[in-house]
């Protein structure tokens, strides 16, 4: 979530612009031009290794009319870069890419009328080459780079800027080559991780023996070279000048600490997920008179916890002259993490200067708002000092919030024919959105073990007109009679939650294409045809008879120890398309062969890098649903290292093959998590055609596929 | 206290304790962040070096293990200018997200490519599992791979029965 977090804005007279330029409306927030010859492109919305800022530069260099090279992208920074929340949600073409496609083409129309001023020849009568203007005998009459001291853009957006049709683009549409990649090929000194200021400690947190546990006592010792402790109620670190002494110091110190323990955590999730304490709301209500059923199908699908498991670690850094902090950051959202910082620290947000800085992939709130906290709290400490704080493995799969495990429970309702008369859906689950910036109480993990704590805010579920959180996805895209939709927002919080990739579209999706394709058997239906005649979204029929026809779907021939499945969704219910079919092998445990994805994103900026995505976010899926819970005991997660919690490995990797479907006139949407409950369902229901058996809980190992094969109760 | 070796063709005397890892040395005073922490346990490739031409997890291997020997990280494979054969295929084929397995994968990739010039996919793969991606780019790095591969060792140049 983001931008669309805040929902409707009030009105204030101001007239509407697009995306997040409504909410930063001055020109020169966006992008300035540089005398040599560049644009500076300053979006708010930041690099997570999904290609945004290649994406936005192509938008920028299309309605500027310069080549794509002489685009900068600056990462973002507070106080200056506009505000534009989180980078998540599949929102940043929606909302950073159209404000700059508006922007600049303001800007552009704002230049070329102060050319045709000074020149005497008709605005409409100049051509913008390469940043040239030139006018139709050829005269170049000046260029941006001529104006780029003349503070053009000092002026907020108004709506009258006119950004190219569909027919006129020709950077857009192309798949530029990322503009980032070279950079992490070769090695360079890109990434967080990589950054090093001069006199820098290196810290290393110590953390609690326990969730909730309290530093009774610290036993005195001698520590490597240079290091020394950093204390605070229970949150305790180690700095040393040197790394390696660092991390030699933290075992020490962490040997000689005595926590005060107890059991939070729950026994059993899923028995914990049904009798916990929670709030329940209705998400839609539909009433209908329908006549007495044929089929039923009920069940209660389970998911467990699950996690980030970035490759790279949580890092920042950060360096307090008694007034500034600064701060070097790869949180998805540097107002979010200032406003947190500001209660956490009770310091002032001009305070705070924030640089974004790439970190490894980012799938959601990780913890690199936490980290940010860890960092300046002990800059704070040791001033004048930079200090660079970098998570362990242990920490970044133990520590980071993780995604609420869930209950959705489903029934449905057909005729003899199939024909879908009910559906009732539930779902029960801690909120799935605990970013910083959004509460009275800061978010942070280090927030609630200080001297003097913070409570830990319970997560949230954002309304489903903002994306919703566990109810994202939880509304049927079929035509449904009689319809109802609740939700449990769980009141207490034994692991911290998050967001992660999807939120509670995975879980959603998965129950109710699961449900479809039981239904579609009780019918004696095929599921494509069964799922086509109840979708009135056309996009939706036609992403779904595309990927059938990639897999030939209506050809597929039945082999022993195979099963194909398909599956559906539009993301959020607003987002993207995408269909998936997925042919799984039922060996000593079930493997992903391959997958067929067809999408529909509305006009695509960058083909390549959307299918890069859609490719990933199926992958991912494919490990999440196939491999991936967080165990916990009662005090501990138990994820010290990627043994304890495994991803898919090459050799489990399905081939993917990804299409998109054109619709250059549509408004573009975001492309990196619709593909994911798709792919889910599809493997679910795969996994059914292959074993005959309805999987309810998540993972989908042998151990869960034998849970699924003991007799259950019919419905 | 410095350990000295060959680091990417040139005499380097790294002055971090013998017990260090590598990773460490090579991170830190020798200034060469291409390598990456991911797990320091051997359990994610992230840190992949070549030593004497092996690969090696630089995470868990003391500094002192590599003395007199000649250590190749990814700032020493290519540069934009001159990129290996695996660069150059894997920005072509735009094979990565986040890029941040992308260290370990190159080294593991060249380490491949001189045992088995010609490698099937299966055997790229089998090459890979030490190695996690998280955004899944698995395949375009499979293909990038293998796209290397061929420019190194056309078909028509592979040495008959060269290794299955």
């Amino acid at each position: 979530m983001n931008l669309a977090f805040l929902g409707p804005q009030p009105a204030d007279g101001r007239p509407k612009l697009p995306g997040s330029l409504q909410v930063n409306r001055r020109l020169d927030q966006w992008l300035r031009m540089l005398p040599e010859g560049a644009v500076v492109l300053t979006p708010g919305k930041v690099e997570l290794g999904q290609g945004i800022l290649t994406a936005l530069a192509q938008i920028a260099a299309e309605e500027l009319d310069v080549a794509l090279p002489r685009i900068r992208v600056q990462a973002a920074a507070t106080p200056t870069s506009p505000d534009e929340a989180v980078t998540s949600g599949s929102l940043s073409v929606q909302e950073s890419g159209m404000a700059i496609r508006h922007a600049c083409a303001e800007a552009r129309g704002i230049f070329v009328g102060v050319i045709a001023q000074r020149s005497g020849v008709s605005r409409e009568d100049i051509v913008v080459r390469d940043g040239d203007f030139v006018a139709p005998d050829g005269r170049v009459l000046g260029s941006y780079w001529s104006l780029a001291e003349a503070a053009l853009l000092a002026v907020e957006a108004t709506p009258d800027a006119t950004p190219k049709r569909a027919d006129q683009r020709r950077v857009t549409g192309t798949s530029a080559a990322r503009l980032d990649l070279p950079e992490k090929v070769f090695g360079a000194p890109r990434f967080i991780q990589d950054l090093r200021l001069p006199g820098m400690l290196h810290a290393r947190m110590v953390r609690p023996a326990a969730r909730g546990a309290k530093l009774v006592s610290l036993r005195d010792g001698a520590l490597p070279n240079g290091a020394t402790i950093h204390r605070d109620g229970s949150f305790l670190a180690v700095l040393a000048p040197e790394e390696h002494e660092a991390e030699a110091a933290a075992l020490r110190v962490a040997a000689r600490a005595e926590w005060a323990v107890r059991d939070t955590l729950p026994d059993h999730t899923e028995s914990w997920l049904a009798g916990a304490p929670g709030e329940a709301s209705t998400v839609l209500d539909r009433v209908a008179e329908t006549p007495e059923p044929a089929h039923r199908v009920s069940g209660r699908f389970f998911r467990p916890f699950v996690t980030h498991a970035s490759i790279g670690t949580c890092c920042a850094l950060a360096q307090w002259d008694g007034a500034r902090m600064r701060i070097w950051s790869h949180s998805q959202g540097i107002y979010n993490l200032r406003a947190d910082l500001v209660k956490a620290m009770h310091l002032p947000a001009e305070a705070f200067h924030i640089q974004h800085v790439e970190g490894a992939g980012c799938y959601g709130h990780n913890g690199a708002d936490d980290v940010a906290l860890e960092a300046a709290l002990l800059a704070r400490a040791h001033p004048g000092v930079p200090v660079r704080v970098l998570w362990s493995r242990a920490e970044e799969l133990g520590w980071g919030p993780v995604s609420p495990a869930m209950l959705v429970d489903v029934a449905a309702e057909a005729d003899a024919e199939g024909t879908l008369l009910r559906w009732t859906q539930h779902v029960t689950s801690n909120g799935h959105s605990g970013r910083p910036g959004r509460g009275a109480l800061p978010t942070l993990l280090a927030a609630s073990i200080l001297a003097e704590p913070f409570a830990v805010p319970n997560a949230i579920n954002p309304p489903l007109a903002g994306g919703g959180g566990a109810q994202r996805n939880a509304v049927p895209g079929y035509a449904i009679p009689a319809l109802h939709v609740g939700m449990t927002h769980l009141a207490e919080m034994p692991v911290r939650t998050s967001a992660l990739r999807g939120l509670g579209a995975l879980a959603n999706v998965w129950a109710i294409e699961s449900v479809m394709d039981e239904m579609a058997a009780k019918a004696g239906a095929d599921p494509l045809a069964y799922r086509l005649r109840q979708m009135e979204d056309a996009r939706a029929r036609d992403v779904l008879t595309r990927a059938a026809e990639m897999a030939n779907w209506s050809g597929r021939v039945k082999r022993e120890g195979f099963g194909l499945g398909l599956a559906v969704a539009r993301y959020k219910g607003t987002g993207a398309w995408c269909a998936a079919v997925a042919e799984i092998e039922a060996a000593e445990r079930v493997f992903c062969r391959r997958l067929w994805l067809a999408a529909d994103v509305g006009e695509v900026i960058n083909p390549d890098g959307t299918l890069n995505q859609i490719e990933g976010g199926a992958i991912q899926a494919t490990s999440l649903c196939l491999l991936e819970q967080v165990r916990h005991d009662a005090r501990n997660v138990l994820a010290g290292s990627w043994e304890d919690y495994p991803i898919l490995r090459f050799s489990e990797v399905p081939q993917v093959e990804a299409t998109l479907v054109a619709r250059p006139e549509a408004p573009p949407l975001g492309a990196g998590e619709c593909s994911m409950g798709p792919v889910i369902g599809a493997i679910a229901n795969a996994i059914a055609d292959a074993l005959d058996i309805r999987l309810r809980h998540w993972p989908f190992t042998p151990e869960n596929i034998a849970k699924a094969i003991e007799p259950t109760c019919p419905n | 206290m410095s350990t000295s070796f060959h680091l990417n063709g040139a005499a380097v005397a790294a002055p971090i304790a013998p017990e260090a890892s590598l990773l460490a040395a090579l991170r830190g005073p020798l200034g060469l962040s291409g390598t990456r922490f991911g797990c320091g346990a051997e359990q994610c490739g992230a840190c992949l070096v070549l030593v004497d031409d092996h690969p090696q997890f630089a995470c868990t291997l003391p500094v002192s293990a590599v003395a007199g020997r000649r250590v190749t990280t990814v700032e020493g494979l290519g540069t934009p200018d001159s990129p290996h054969p695996v660069q150059r295929a894997l920005l072509e084929l735009q094979a990565g997200q986040c890029g941040f397995c992308l260290s370990g994968i190159q080294i593991r990739a060249v380490a491949l490519l001189r045992e088995t010039p010609r490698p099937s996919e299966d055997q790229v793969r089998a090459a890979l599992e030490p190695h996690l991606c998280r955004c899944g780019s698995h395949n375009r790095i499979l293909r990038a791979i293998l796209r290397a591969a061929e420019e190194m060792a056309p078909m028509e140049a592979a040495p008959r029965g060269a290794t299955p």
